[in-house]
């Protein structure tokens, strides 16, 4: 499909003997909100980790099979280049400790060594805090230090992080396990607004955010990819007896 | 049950005394120390001290320029060889803790930091000295860049490894090669601690007399060639306070002094970079 941004073909994760992703084939479209769930240790993050191959920095980490972007493996590309291309925001809020609020949102130029105008710099500290709707709160106090903001700005401030580097897709990983309710919605909010130009995909372990944000749903279990489907039909009617259970809450 | 209860709190106020008072023992050691050595040396000093080379036996006046300058040359050289070298093994063993390499060489300097000064100082006589038949400057830094290896080393692998992998993951998700991670994010994020144990590492050679004993040797005049004897602070209070010249033990009290002075104020930057620069996480 010529939609598809994202393609797993029989994809694997190891860590050492332990096989984390089993056999995982999914097709993911452009501009659409994947939510990928399960329970804890069944392999969704890893999974997440595998398609900017961040997975393979940690000691005795492995894959097999193919992961697609745009049609190319990313197995096959430069992993520095893949990760430059895909954007990616953790669990908890990362900004660079030692650099200004300003001088993070670029951080992906100024930390590469790409020369960027300072005209140009303003623009894309502007458009991304913007599109990471932290603009408003921090336009007077750009050059002050991003550790300063509380948890959900500097989230936002990683996404916009993220943005600045033009990716089509950006990954989520659990990015509001840490944050406040208030926070947590103000960044659901803009899941639904990034929509518009990136495609995301939001590993949580939280159903009901899940159900909220994502316009399909792909359910992990055991490193098994257990179904992938519209999200109101897998909320409503799940083909699979383990989604069921789950969804239930018979297990967690 | 009362009277327990008040048996125990006594107790515990008598250990907290305990302990108070053995805290404000070791204190006095320095303190003593400190006053015995301002009161000796600080009447020594003045401008004329700080700009003068020592004056021959028999000859009023003199200083100790060739000392201080000597001090000033062959630290800064040491550290200029110590602090490069330092960094980067410190680097190797907070990123690969867990290598045969980081295991052996992570025990070597741990071996080194308890090496005994004079023994370094034989050694480097023995491969530099000897071979070039001369003693020189460059010898002394060598002797003293040893000594400052381990804490250099310790201090930028302890800094580093507290920084969270969150940090290097941020910074690599975004593309950056490892090398520019290192360089641009882990380093400067754990700059202030890293500085910190150079200051120290200053510090502590700067009082090294054995090392510089048959390595840099000693000069009375003053000299900034690299690959000629030099003065030093330290050396030069060891042969002006075993000599016989009531003159000569006065320099050398001034010399303590300033001495003193300059590991005081080391340690004192020290303190005020962790705290300062100190970068919130």
């Amino acid at each position: 499909m010529e939609n598809t941004i994202v393609k797993a073909e029989n994809y694997n994760s190891y860590f050492g003997d332990n096989h984390v992703v089993k056999d995982v084939n999914i097709s993911i479209n452009k501009n659409e909100v994947i939510a990928v769930m399960g329970p804890s240790g069944c392999g969704k993050t890893t999974f997440l980790r595998g398609i900017n191959r961040m997975h393979e920095l940690i000691p005795n980490a492995t894959s097999k099979g193919k992961i697609l972007l745009d049609g190319e493996n990313v197995y096959d590309m430069n992993a520095i280049y893949v990760r430059a291309k895909i954007g990616m925001v953790f669990q908890r809020p990362n900004p660079f400790p030692n650099l200004s609020i300003y001088e993070n949102v670029i951080a992906g130029y100024l930390l590469n060594g790409i020369k960027v105008s300072k005209a140009d710099k303003d623009i894309i500290v502007e458009r991304s805090l913007t599109s990471a709707a932290l603009w408003k709160e921090v336009k007077d106090s750009l050059h002050k230090k991003g550790t300063f903001l509380s948890g959900g700005q500097q989230q936002r401030l990683c996404i916009a992080r993220a943005i600045a580097m033009q990716p089509e897709l950006i990954l989520f990983d659990e990015p509001t396990s840490a944050l406040d309710p208030i926070s947590t919605s103000s960044v659901e909010q803009l899941f639904h607004e990034l929509k518009a130009n990136y495609t995301l995909i939001i590993v949580t372990h939280n159903m009901q955010q899940a159900a909220r944000v994502s316009d399909r749903t792909a359910f992990f279990y055991m490193g098994e990819l257990v179904e992938f489907d519209d999200t109101k039909q897998m909320f409503t009617a799940p083909a699979d007896q383990r989604t069921q259970n789950y969804i239930t809450g018979r297990f967690s | 049950m009362e009277a327990k209860i008040g048996f125990r709190n006594t107790k515990s106020v008598i250990f907290k005394g305990i302990v108070v008072f053995f805290a404000f023992v070791i204190t006095l050691p320095l303190i003593i120390v400190l006053i015995y050595i301002i009161k000796q040396g600080i009447t020594q000093v003045n401008w004329h001290f700080l700009t003068n080379v020592p004056a021959p036996v028999g000859e009023k006046g003199g200083g100790i320029l060739n000392a201080l300058w000597g001090s000033f040359l062959m630290v800064m050289v040491a550290a200029v060889v110590a602090i490069p070298v330092g960094m980067m093994a410190g680097i190797y063993l907070s990123e690969n803790p867990r290598t045969k390499l980081a295991y052996y060489s992570g025990l070597c300097v741990d071996i080194l930091q308890g090496v005994p000064s004079i023994v370094v100082g034989i050694v480097v006589y023995f491969w530099i000295v000897k071979p070039l038949g001369t003693f020189s400057a460059l010898s002394g830094s060598l002797a003293l860049a040893i000594m400052m290896l381990p804490i250099v080393i310790r201090s930028t692998e302890q800094t580093l490894k507290l920084l969270p992998d969150s940090l290097k993951e941020a910074a690599l998700s975004l593309g950056v090669p490892y090398h520019r991670v290192i360089l641009k994010v882990i380093v400067p994020c754990g700059f202030a601690g890293i500085l910190s144990g150079i200051t120290l590492s200053i510090a502590r050679v700067i009082g090294e007399t054995a090392p510089l004993l048959f390595t840099a040797f000693g000069n009375p005049y003053l000299s900034s060639s690299l690959t000629k004897p030099m003065e030093s602070l330290p050396h030069l209070i060891f042969t002006y306070a075993t000599s016989p010249y009531d003159d000569w033990h006065n320099l050398a009290w001034g010399a303590s002094f300033i001495l003193l002075m300059f590991v005081l104020i080391l340690n004192i930057v020290t303190k005020v970079i962790t705290r300062k620069w100190k970068i919130q996480l």
